[in-house]
């Protein structure tokens, strides 16, 4: 069977699906990170296929920026999380929990 | 008779789905450091789907960025932070339950308007993800956005070097 656009856009599916449920199951914060990463090479997989197959090259300049965006926020998100592990010492969001009454 | 890059799509969507999920879920180990290195393995054998997509460039971006820079990141904020002792902690029953039943809902979602949607086979791919077409688009049609992102990239450099300071006040 030939692979065509529905196949590339199944795996980015799935590749979502996986960094969704990393991000709800897992407790450690740095994991969540890493199942964000995937959500969003996920995006990714799915702009260049649509870029490939619809002969434009519009979605491969839009994953550039994406790329850039979440080399940012890992940067920043990575820095918050040391500076909680500093007063908390502990990156485990069950520790987290000084706004519930 | 399938095509190389036929076969060569299916070894690299398994290599990035299985690493995916060991990733999210190792059954052999709590520690980070094995998610990071599956991440690894992920973002690697994304490249290998980038490439067969004829996205050169985006290939060697996500290698240089996401492997070489996010992931010594990961690594080091890992190692500075010790976190050993935290593999311990189990994972809560309603937690598995509340994420199998979002997902499966958000991917039936994704796979039935897939299914629904006509997609035309016929049209033959001749876009090339080279760097030059690509740079050229960047550099003009894009200009705005580019110049957008360097500013979010100095601002967030900035943000960073605050955070880290030991005294946030």
């Amino acid at each position: 069977m030939q692979v065509g656009l529905e196949h590339y856009l199944t795996v980015s599916f799935l590749l979502f699906a996986m960094g969704m449920l990393g991000v709800i199951m897992r407790r450690n914060l740095l994991v969540i990170y890493m199942s964000l990463e995937l959500m969003l090479n996920a995006a990714n997989l799915a702009l260049v296929a649509f870029s490939r197959f619809n002969n434009k090259l519009d979605g491969q300049v839009l994953v550039f920026f994406i790329i850039t965006v979440a080399a940012a926020e890992v940067a920043v998100g990575l820095a918050l999380i040391v500076a909680l592990y500093r007063r908390r010492q502990s990156a485990h969001v069950e520790d987290l929990t000084s706004m519930k009454r | 008779m399938p095509v190389v890059t036929d076969i060569l799509f299916y070894v690299f969507a398994a290599l990035t789905l299985g690493c995916a999920a060991l990733v999210i879920a190792n059954p052999f180990s709590r520690n980070p450091i094995t998610s990071a290195m599956f991440l690894v393995l992920t973002i690697v054998s994304m490249a290998g789907l980038f490439v067969l997509l004829h996205a050169f460039f985006l290939a060697a971006v996500q290698i240089l960025v996401y492997a070489g820079a996010v992931i010594v990141l990961f690594l080091f904020v890992i190692m500075l932070l010790d976190l050993k002792a935290e593999s311990v902690r189990k994972i809560k029953f309603v937690g598995i339950l509340a994420g199998v039943v979002s997902v499966g809902a958000i991917l039936a979602i994704f796979l039935k308007s897939l299914h629904a949607t006509p997609l035309d086979p016929a049209a033959p791919p001749v876009v090339e993800g080279n760097t030059e077409p690509l740079g050229r688009l960047l550099f003009t049609q894009y200009v705005l956005p580019f110049e957008v992102v360097s500013v979010l990239l100095l601002v967030a450099m900035i943000g960073v070097i605050l955070l880290s300071k030991k005294n946030l006040d």
